[in-house]
């Protein structure tokens, strides 16, 4: 084997081995810093009027977003699957499809998606600016802890509301697929309702709104830990946002496939088929 | 406390970040009611230094001491009210943006002491005041007011909680000279007002001159010879100004052309 090669072997693993431990390094900060904010959460809850304020900005100001959204994808659902439907001559069930996959799967990372996008690098902007503009140092200063101050109700926000946006996005997009599905594609009104009802209970409802805490939950930690760790300047800045929506995203959809299975398991352990 | 003990104190204290090391075996003492005026080159851990006396960063070597006690040792609860016993005028005054004036002023009353909401907004007004600033700031915004505007406020907010000990990083830094003067009286104002101990971190001799009792001198690390004391230079403003130490000399007088030959070299 020439040197050249053996220094290029080097090289990769050199890189790998880099890549792991900075992979590791951030896991283990992320980890470190959720424990913090958990911590902060069970020993003090934050002022009245801060949470408030943190409640409106991630819950009503993302309703209009998330009623869009959810409606839009209850529309689209309802035209992609109609043809499939009509070729087996059960297009009278498409309210069962629409209404399952929104409260099971999609009602819920959608409303997180959105509250990521909006809220999530909203929030690693904020805080990143405020870590760059000393704003950190003068809340320690001045006596505030900034997990416990600017974490701590942000997380609460996004925990507490985030089920409500998702029960927004379901209903809105039954009613979305239900007035594509009644007015475009001819499908009998009682019909849509009727499968639609059969083919949800109180559990997928359950499932998903649990599901969505989780999800409000990695959405609140990993933005401010962006924001927590925002290198210098603009472009700091900016990075931070973009890294808050994207690893935001990407917990999601992972604890989406986790849940999902352990969720499936309960359930069939508790009604065996 | 015996009474020859430095009120705050910086003992061997070195700090790095990474690979860059920014101070080397600093001492340096400094008394009550004393005004110090730390200076030097930019990078050479004068904001450091600052954020190391009130305990926003752990010194990697040496320790802090606040009346004989290491801060390092505080437990976080004794760290938080030591605290309590600094103001702090940060250099771009880090005002809290989705904060109006008033609640500016008043966040450290609030989160300190509990008292009724009417005597912390007299307060309020009473430090906007003392700072030439007129009640009806007090709804605006942080991004609603001029560069010395918001050195003001920051001014007035370090002021509400009457700190024993006040810090300033770069007070007059990117003001007009009107402005500058205007922050400089406000520093003599509030020491002739109560008893504070202040140390200032500037690079404007003019301020130096104008309002500290005693300037130290920091030298960056990478331009010290090996053994040298970080700390170039110690004693009056006046003393400073005729220093035979060239560094000093051109510092004080803002002579670059040396500096840019040893730079080019």
């Amino acid at each position: 084997m020439s040197t050249a090669s053996v220094t290029t072997q080097g090289n990769v693993i050199h890189a790998v081995g880099r890549s792991a431990v900075r992979c590791t390094q951030a896991v283990g900060d992320l980890t470190l810093f959720a424990g913090q904010v958990l911590t902060a959460v069970s020993t003090r809850l934050p002022r009245r009027s801060v949470l408030v304020m943190n409640l409106y900005q991630v819950g009503v100001e993302s309703v209009p977003v998330v009623m869009i959204t959810g409606m839009f994808i209850g529309m689209v659902l309802a035209v992609q699957s109609y043809n499939q439907f009509h070729i087996l001559h059960v297009e009278s069930r498409l309210g069962s499809l629409i209404a399952s996959t929104l409260l099971n799967e999609l009602g819920p990372v959608l409303a997180a998606a959105m509250l990521a996008g909006r809220v999530g690098s909203a929030m690693a902007a904020e805080l990143g600016t405020m870590r760059i503009t000393e704003q950190f140092d003068a809340l320690e200063v001045l006596g505030a802890q900034p997990v416990r101050y600017l974490v701590v109700p942000r997380f609460l926000a996004c925990c507490l509301l985030i089920p409500l946006l998702t029960i927004v996005a379901d209903a809105m997009g039954v009613l979305g697929g239900w007035m594509i599905s009644t007015k475009m594609l001819d499908v009998q009104s009682h019909a849509f309702w009727y499968h639609a009802e059969r083919s949800v209970g109180y559990w997928d409802l359950f499932a998903g709104v649990l599901k969505s805490v989780f999800f409000g939950a990695a959405i609140a930690i990993v933005a401010c830990h962006r924001g927590f760790r925002c290198a210098a300047g603009a472009e700091g800045v900016g990075q931070a946002a973009t890294q808050a929506f994207v690893i935001g995203f990407a917990s999601i959809l992972a604890l989406d496939f986790c849940l999902g299975t352990i969720l499936n398991f309960i359930y069939f352990y508790l009604w065996p088929v | 406390m015996a009474d020859d003990q430095p009120f705050l104190e910086l003992h061997h204290v070195s700090q790095w970040f990474g690979p860059q090391e920014v101070l080397r075996d600093v001492n340096l003492q400094i008394g009550r009611g004393e005004t110090l005026a730390i200076v030097g080159e930019s990078g050479c851990g004068k904001s450091v230094t600052l954020k190391l006396l009130i305990g926003l960063l752990t010194p990697a070597d040496g320790e802090v001491r606040l009346q004989g006690r290491a801060l390092e040792k505080l437990s976080p609860r004794e760290m938080a009210r030591a605290r309590l016993r600094f103001g702090f005028l940060f250099q771009g005054a880090a005002l809290f943006d989705s904060l109006t004036v008033a609640d500016n002023v008043a966040f450290g009353l609030r989160q300190n002491m509990r008292m009724p909401e009417s005597e912390i907004l007299e307060i309020v007004r009473d430090r906007l005041h003392e700072v030439g600033l007129p009640p009806s700031i007090c709804r605006k915004k942080p991004a609603e007011l001029s560069g010395g505007q918001r050195k003001r406020v920051g001014l007035a907010r370090a002021l509400a909680l009457t700190p024993e000990i006040m810090l300033y990083d770069e007070p007059t830094t990117g003001l007009d000279p009107i402005m500058t003067d205007v922050i400089n009286e406000l520093i003599l104002q509030t020491r002739a007002q109560r008893p504070v101990t202040s140390i200032m971190v500037t690079h404007e001799m003019t301020t130096v001159r104008k309002v500290a009792d005693r300037v130290v001198m920091l030298c960056p690390v990478a331009r010290l010879d090996p053994g040298e004391p970080q700390i170039v230079f110690d004693g009056t403003p006046e003393a400073a100004f005729s220093s035979a130490d060239q560094r000093v000399y051109q510092f004080v007088h803002g002579q670059a052309r040396e500096r840019l030959r040893e730079m080019a070299g």
